[in-house]
């Protein structure tokens, strides 16, 4: 084998001893199985309380998201070898992901902007359209 | 011999490329990343709208299905097995990825098929779930006021607001009389009942629905659900499909000995990009449609 690299482009050398990788990847395989489950009771959860209180709902909804990003962690770092990557262009892929922090936090308060309004004609009018008797439940932020 | 260089062009030396990476690998990451945009533009047009509604449906009264099981409700059961197939097939991905690194060419046909495998599988779990929500009817208060059989579309879905008894009784009467036959029907079928529809008069349908015990119906849900439901659902799931195809070639190029020619697997390790690519946005998916 050796590391002669066939082609002056593929610069790829595999760092990690074969018992390091399979240990790495058993790894990653229980902690993405793990997460997933704990996502699955938070959803259930939220099942059960549906009728508790929009806070706690909320809270646990944040919690899930948490735990979400620390899957997408694992999955780019270890199983798409990002973690491996030049520093340089490691950065070249997270640093305009940051965009997604203003994006998702503008839409997110327009959305929610758009509902006031909605109820309240503009702002003029308060609870033009009535918050319907929710089966599942009414938006997170139907108080006001 | 010294030559005149413009003072104002940079001349790189070449040799080792400054992300240590080759070319085609570097641009399947850029790929990805935009790809990401995309998918996160989807994602947040979702998460504004439901942000501006005053109502949505709870997904756990929507995915509470499972193939085989009836009317057992199972919420999210189904959508944790799809997301199991697919964590599973990604593994299977770094493995097949790896044994290209060895150059062990029987290992990367080995690991590729599972990958293709398991991408099959859970290609055939959405379009289940797909023809379920697609055809599964359900008694609804629609929108002009009768009451009648709706499935999910992208123009409405029977998910809306709980309708109260005295809403149901009077949509029923202006229900039409096909309506309250393929209601009725509906009934017979589920509580095994073996009613003579045909033989029913308009008001015998009217009580059989009425009377019909644990009747629950709601109002039309918004329509928006259904549109960004199967909307993002099937731009993911054709990139399932797409990675699926590639994953295929890749095991045809193997198998014939491309990459044992050319003296790398790089390819696979490629392809194992996007694969990966398509788990990580099924991980965000299953976070905004079926989780929260």
């Amino acid at each position: 084998m050796g590391h002669q690299l066939p082609s002056p482009e593929v610069t790829y050398v595999e760092h990690k001893s074969d018992k390091d990788f399979y240990a790495i990847v058993k790894k990653v395989t229980i902690y993405l199985t793990i997460l997933t489950l704990i996502e699955l009771a938070c959803g259930l959860i939220i099942y059960k309380i549906h009728h508790g209180s929009p806070g706690a709902v909320f809270m646990i909804k944040i919690l899930v998201g948490g735990l979400t990003l620390l899957k997408a962690f694992y999955i780019t770092s270890s199983f798409m070898h990002l973690g491996d990557e030049n520093k340089n262009f490691r950065l070249t892929i997270l640093i305009p992901l940051l965009l997604f922090t203003w994006f998702i936090i503008a839409f997110l308060y327009e959305g929610n902007a758009w509902k006031r309004n909605k109820n309240t004609n503009v702002g003029t009018v308060e609870h033009v359209e009535a918050v319907h008797p929710a089966f599942g439940r009414p938006g997170i932020h139907a108080e006001h | 011999m010294a030559q005149a260089i413009q003072s104002d062009v940079k001349w790189w030396a070449g040799g080792r490329s400054p992300f240590n990476m080759s070319y085609g690998k570097a641009m399947m990451w850029y790929f990805l990343m935009s790809d990401a945009f995309t998918f996160g533009a989807f994602l947040i047009s979702y998460g504004t709208i439901r942000f501006s509604s005053n109502f949505w449906p709870d997904p756990n009264y929507v995915f509470n299905a499972f193939p085989f099981m009836g009317h057992a409700n199972l919420p999210l059961a189904f959508v944790s097995l799809m997301t199991f197939i697919l964590i599973i097939s990604s593994v299977t991905m770094v493995l097949a990825v790896h044994a290209g690194h060895k150059m062990d060419k029987k290992g990367v046909e080995k690991y590729l098929l599972l990958t293709i495998l398991g991408g099959a599988a859970f290609l055939g779990c959405q379009a289940w779930e797909w023809t379920h929500m697609l055809t599964g009817e359900y008694i609804t208060l629609l929108n002009d006021g009768s009451l009648g059989l709706i499935t999910t579309t992208t123009t409405g879905n029977p998910y809306g607001p709980t309708a109260t008894p005295e809403a149901i009784a009077a949509a029923l009467q202006l229900s039409s009389h096909e309506q309250l036959v393929s209601m009725v029907n509906l009934i017979a079928h589920e509580t095994h009942q073996n009613l003579d529809v045909a033989a029913m008069s308009h008001a015998d349908l009217i009580n059989t629905v009425k009377n019909t015990a644990g009747l629950h119906v709601n109002h039309v849900g918004p329509s928006l659900f259904g549109g960004l439901f199967f909307g993002i659902t099937g731009f993911h799931g054709f990139h399932v499909f797409s990675g699926l195809v590639i994953n295929i070639i890749m095991f045809i190029k193997t198998r014939l000995g491309h990459f044992e020619q050319r003296g790398h697997y790089e390819m696979i390790e490629k392809a194992g990009l996007y694969w990966h690519f398509v788990d990580l946005v099924w991980v965000f998916v299953f976070l905004c449609f079926y989780l929260i």
